[in-house]
């Protein structure tokens, strides 16, 4: 018997406490890097989502796996330019941090 | 002799239990990630979230899932972001301010986010099954079914948006060359 991990709304509270945490990470912290990571923490909120509808809902059986394996292709890609855009930055600018990058705002 | 089918004095199951100590790894793990004030120490718990949340995804029933985010998460992504984190870190990176000046907004934000999401959960009739135990495992086939069926268009887009954020990487990433690309007037 479970009275917790049988059900669908644990799954998705967690995920909407992730996706929170990697919201104020994304909007808080001053290092770029940082900002990927709260990226990553939400995108993995949202497959955390996908997975658990996809399990708990019989019209959706598979379809939550499939959406959960694209976003993961996505999410690699968006980290391979992601990073490749900070470390070119990081070359001209001898900063990581965002709210150094103010060239446009001058 | 066999374990008992509830654990004695808390009455929850053993998948419960399981569940509440992977999804306390993830969440404190997370705090970690956005909290921490050194940031490989950040980079160090990424990784812990994402192994955790591999195991909630084996709990799902989606070990295909599971393995891929043991694969590209754990293995790569983490691999990329710690690298990143070692290339970017100078002695000009002080790594006490963490925060930005809009830290208390992004804050309220989080918040609000979070008690929006948990009224929208509990005010929604999803018409979910309840299992006795975590839900059973479907096996690949589903999964294959739904990729390479409805989804294929998709998942070609997704193979040839790969193959360009590779070329994209590698631009990106390559030295300049010449004195007039990326130079920044003094």
């Amino acid at each position: 018997m479970s009275q917790i991990a049988g059900h669908l709304e644990p799954y998705l509270v967690l995920s909407g406490m992730l996706f929170a945490i990697g919201s104020f990470g994304f909007l808080a912290r001053r290092n770029a890097i940082s900002m990927l990571m709260s990226i990553e923490l939400m995108l993995n909120a949202v497959n955390l989502a996908a997975l658990a509808f996809g399990a708990f809902i019989p019209s959706l059986a598979g379809q939550g796996a499939a959406f959960a394996l694209l976003i993961i292709a996505v999410a690699a890609a968006e980290a391979t330019v992601g990073l490749a855009i900070v470390i070119a930055i990081f070359r001209n600018r001898k900063t990581p941090l965002v709210d150094e990058y103010d060239t446009m705002r001058q | 002799m066999p374990l008992p089918d509830v654990i004695p004095f808390i009455g929850l199951g053993w998948s419960d239990v399981l569940f509440l100590i992977l999804s306390g790894v993830v969440l404190a793990a997370a705090f970690a990630v956005v909290f921490g004030r050194d940031i490989i120490k950040s980079g160090l718990f990424l990784i812990l979230t994402l192994g955790a949340l591999a195991g909630i995804y084996v709990m799902l029933g989606a070990a295909i899932v599971a393995g891929a985010q043991v694969l590209v998460y754990i293995g790569a992504i983490s691999v990329l972001i710690l690298f990143a984190i070692m290339l970017t870190q100078s002695k000009l990176a002080p790594v006490k301010l963490a925060f930005q000046t809009q830290v208390t907004p992004a804050a309220l934000a989080a918040v609000l986010l979070a008690v929006l999401f948990g009224l929208a959960f509990g005010s929604t009739e999803w018409g979910s099954t309840v299992f006795t135990d975590t839900p059973a495992a479907t096996g690949t086939a589903p999964v294959a079914a739904a990729l390479f069926g409805p989804y294929l268009l998709a998942f070609e887009i997704a193979s040839v948006l790969i193959l360009a954020a590779v070329i994209g990487g590698l631009y990106l990433a390559m030295e300049p060359k010449g004195d007039d690309v990326g130079e920044e007037l003094p």
